[in-house]
């Protein structure tokens, strides 16, 4: 709908919205293929909500990096942080303590951790790799301390919880024996979308979120027109480090079992989303739309993979590689062109009509 | 009168880790008037600006302010909060935002953007200053030239008292900086102190009222334009009557070449888009590519250097053809060149004048045989001396160097590797006069030693004093070339304004 708007007033995309045109267009592109090729559960919605189901945690983690990304940082603590999350709690409930106390502990650890990688990043100024790094290794290890036993959920409150699905009939659809099957959603995609929403508001609408993109774009720049670029970096880190702990709860909704190695690379998955969904490392450019496609298009491609029949794990390892190598690629090979009449010489047919044709209809 | 004073700074002091950058330095500005800052490099023009904006914090001294008395100014935030705005020679704004929140940004404390009347206000601002942006474009489409305008238009609309121009129109073509000085004028006469800090003098008379000049950090005087023949204000600056600028008169009876030419290309074309061109320079030749900003002089000489990708062409070396697709092929042919933008392909800023003087050779002779430090030192110490740099010592990081003298450590290091072709992007921009007068001096020299030099500067002036054969470029072509008595201002203008009308 944005843009829509800047098209009819002829005014150029932005970096940010070419890199989400592409995205959505990829996946809506993959996943229409994979209905024609496969069909079977690609027909389906529940297959969408099911991506949504098994992702919600990663979506959230996402969002976060996101965040960061846009203003020009790292933050690869997120995963570690899932982790004492889930663990935290799950050891909290079963020995006696409330949802509402595990949901105040959830969002503790993850203000703590975004809290103090906050502070050390931006006002004491030291790399975010190294200080994340730092965290994820710290959080890791705090896992295993809270329990080196894996654990399972035996809270009844929260089990119900984990069952309950929103049932969406109108999507569902009618099994062999004639009983409509309706698409159940989780309540943590429920959470997952709400954070979206709040942060494309946060992104596009509020003075903070402008100024992660200007802090990316240029922090000396940022600074000299009068952002407070400190803490507007802090905030960035707190906002991934809080979103790290509902995150956690949120794993916790949908697998109900503390692992040492639960979210393991979720940090790595939430950075390739953020990447394929147009966000660039470099900052200043990126969208949480396009993240939250690019967490769908990687699940596509997982389930592509799965279905034509390479079900060894480390083929999805494999096309994930190749897939955020062809987009790093196909970004910069973008933007480098873009403004100088190249961009229609160096994309290739397929990839230019979509685009095209939608500037023509417009 | 003493109603009209906005600011005035007395006493301003700072001293950074072994260099006294100010030293009891006053300054005062009024209302409405357009104020000259004038000063050789490391006359501490730019360590004043950043006192006063926050970005440095003053060591002695007091700032008062017009209706706010005596202010500490902490941080750029402070500043602007104190109707003191800055738009610097780089472009401080943020290419990946729409020009509408360049303007807007960090400005006020609403929570939420409002994108409609942010847009609706900028682009009557744009509209009403004439520059060509639009609100909702990316910033980093427009020109450099006109982001620096939205910079000022940013300025303007925040209803500063105080507006700083550090350098604005070292980047803009003419008709860019006559359409800057409208809008000074339009801001002056608004009541809005303008402080302008520019290396071309021209430019400091054609519209300001008042100059102060500055010098080793020191304040040297406060005149009125009227008062201060140019002449006087050159000699003010340099601290020395003078001698130099006049003397520098070519002789112009040199005659006819017709030895095989040191450098010599056949339709040599870039893919940054240069129009295949002939090209060839003799021994002992002091030439020049001249044209408006965009004309296509540097992308020339980048093409001729292989620092962009040659799509084709011939090029002969002392009659012989050789390849030059990369830096490293043409420094091996004994050609050596001064980058136009210092910052980003001159200095490595963290290395110190030693390691940035030895550079380029140490590339020629490739890393595995390294020069050894005494080696080093010697050569160091020997241009240091020889282009008179002035730094503590040969360890010092560039970066803390003025301009002028980065600028000569860059000259070093392309000397050093003894080329029989140097080419020179405006080794003169944003450096004081006293150093072009030494630049100048040195490019006359070494084409009596035998070297071949390609001189590019955006002062036509310039241009004429210090070569002897000028390339006139327009739109990517060349378009003239004039030697001996057509070396004269009127002709080249005409030549770059074309024939046609």
């Amino acid at each position: 709908m944005k843009l829509n708007k800047s098209l009819k007033r002829r005014e150029p995309l932005t970096d940010t919205q070419l890199l989400l045109t592409i995205t959505i267009c990829i996946f809506f592109g993959m996943y229409f293929l994979a209905m024609a090729i496969w069909g079977g559960g690609f027909l389906r919605w529940q297959q969408v909500f099911d991506m949504l189901n098994n992702n919600a945690a990663l979506i959230i983690v996402a969002c976060g990096l996101t965040i960061v990304m846009i203003g020009g940082g790292i933050d690869i603590s997120v995963g570690g942080v899932t982790a004492l999350v889930v663990m935290s709690c799950i050891v909290h409930m079963n020995n006696g303590g409330s949802i509402f106390t595990a949901v105040l502990l959830a969002l503790g650890i993850g203000v703590a951790f975004g809290l103090v990688q906050g502070y050390l990043i931006s006002y004491l100024e030291i790399q975010p790799f190294i200080i994340t790094l730092a965290g994820m290794f710290f959080a890791r290890g705090m896992t295993t301390i809270v329990s080196l036993e894996p654990q399972k959920i035996a809270h009844e409150g929260f089990k119900q919880l984990m069952k309950t699905k929103i049932e969406i009939p109108l999507l569902g659809y009618t099994a062999k024996n004639g009983n409509l099957i309706p698409a159940r959603m989780e309540i943590g995609v429920v959470v997952a979308l709400l954070i979206v929403v709040i942060v494309f508001i946060l992104l596009k609408k509020c003075r903070l979120g402008r100024q992660f993109y200007a802090m990316g774009g240029n922090s000396q720049s940022a600074m000299m027109l009068g952002v407070n670029v400190k803490r507007t970096r802090f905030y960035s880190y707190l906002i991934s480090g809080t979103l790290s702990g509902i995150a956690g709860f949120v794993f916790m909704m949908h697998t109900g079992a503390g692992n040492a190695t639960n979210a393991a690379g979720a940090e790595m998955n939430a950075i390739a989303s953020s990447i394929i969904g147009g966000t660039l490392l470099t900052g200043g450019v990126g969208n949480v739309i396009g993240t939250l496609f690019g967490v769908l298009t990687l699940t596509t491609i997982k389930a592509i993979v799965t279905v034509s029949g390479l079900r060894d794990p480390w083929w999805q390892s494999i096309t994930t590689g190749a897939m955020l190598c062809f987009f790093i690629v196909l970004q910069s090979v973008v933007l480098a062109n873009r403004g100088k009449g190249g961009l229609k010489k160096m994309l290739p047919g397929w990839l230019k009509k979509p685009e095209e044709t939608d500037a023509g209809k417009l | 009168m003493q109603n009209d004073v906005v600011l005035s700074m007395r006493g301003i002091g700072k001293v950074f880790p072994g260099v006294r950058a100010l030293h009891n330095v006053d300054f005062t500005l009024r209302k409405g008037e357009i104020h000259a800052l004038m000063g050789e490099n490391g006359a501490g023009k730019s360590t004043l600006i950043k006192v006063l904006t926050g970005v440095h914090i003053k060591d002695a001294g007091h700032i008062h302010l017009d209706g706010a008395g005596e202010v500490t100014i902490r941080s750029p935030q402070e500043a602007q909060a104190l109707g003191i705005s800055t738009v610097y020679q780089e472009i401080t704004l943020c290419p990946n935002l729409t020009v509408a929140e360049n303007m807007y940004i960090g400005r006020n404390k609403d929570l939420i953007v409002k994108w409609k009347d942010m847009e609706k206000k900028a682009d009557a601002i744009l509209q009403n200053l004439g520059i060509p942006a639009r609100a909702k474009q990316q910033l980093g489409s427009c020109s450099l030239a006109v982001q620096q305008m939205v910079a000022i238009a940013r300025a303007v609309d925040m209803e500063c008292k105080v507006l700083i121009l550090d350098e604005p129109t070292s980047s803009l073509d003419d008709k860019e900086v006559a359409m800057l000085f409208s809008l000074m004028r339009d801001l002056k006469n608004r009541g809005v102190g303008i402080i302008f800090v520019t290396h071309f003098l021209e430019q400091v008379y054609e519209v300001s009222d008042r100059i102060t000049v500055l010098r080793n950090g020191e304040l040297v005087g406060e005149y009125e334009v009227e008062h201060l023949p140019q002449v006087e204000l050159v000699a003010k600056m340099m601290g020395k009557e003078l001698e130099g600028l006049s003397d520098l008169v070519r002789d112009d009876n040199a005659a006819e070449d017709t030895s095989t030419p040191v450098y010599e290309a056949e339709g040599l074309s870039s893919a940054k888009g240069v129009n295949p061109f002939e090209f060839a320079i003799r021994k002992g030749e002091v030439n020049g590519f001249t044209g408006l900003l965009g004309s296509g002089r540097s992308e020339s000489v980048r093409a001729i250097f292989g620092a962009d990708r040659v799509t084709g062409g011939k090029v002969k070396m002392d009659g012989r053809q050789v390849k030059i697709a990369k830096p490293k092929d043409a420094m091996k042919h004994g050609i050596g060149y001064l980058p136009e933008d210092r910052k980003d392909d001159g200095i490595i800023a963290d290395l110190s004048v030693r390691d940035n003087i030895i550079l380029a050779l140490q590339v020629m002779k490739g890393f595995f045989k390294p020069i050894s430090q005494a080696e080093a030192e010697k050569f160091a110490d020997e241009y240091i001396k020889a282009l008179d740099i002035k730094t503590a010592s040969s360890e010092t990081p560039i970066k803390s160097l003025s301009g002028g003298n980065q600028q000569k450590v860059i000259l070093a290091r392309w000397l050093l590797t003894h080329p029989q072709y140097l080419i020179l992007d405006e080794p003169t921009r944003g450096i004081d006069v006293g150093t072009k007068t030494e630049i100048q001096r040195l490019v006359r020299k070494l084409a009596e030693e035998g070297m071949s030099v390609t001189f590019i500067s955006s002062e036509i002036e310039e241009m004429l004093r210090t070569c002897s054969r000028l390339i006139v470029m327009r739109d990517r072509h060349i378009v003239g070339e004039l030697k001996g008595t057509e070396l004269t201002q009127e002709h080249v203008m005409r030549t770059i304004a074309g024939g046609g009308d």
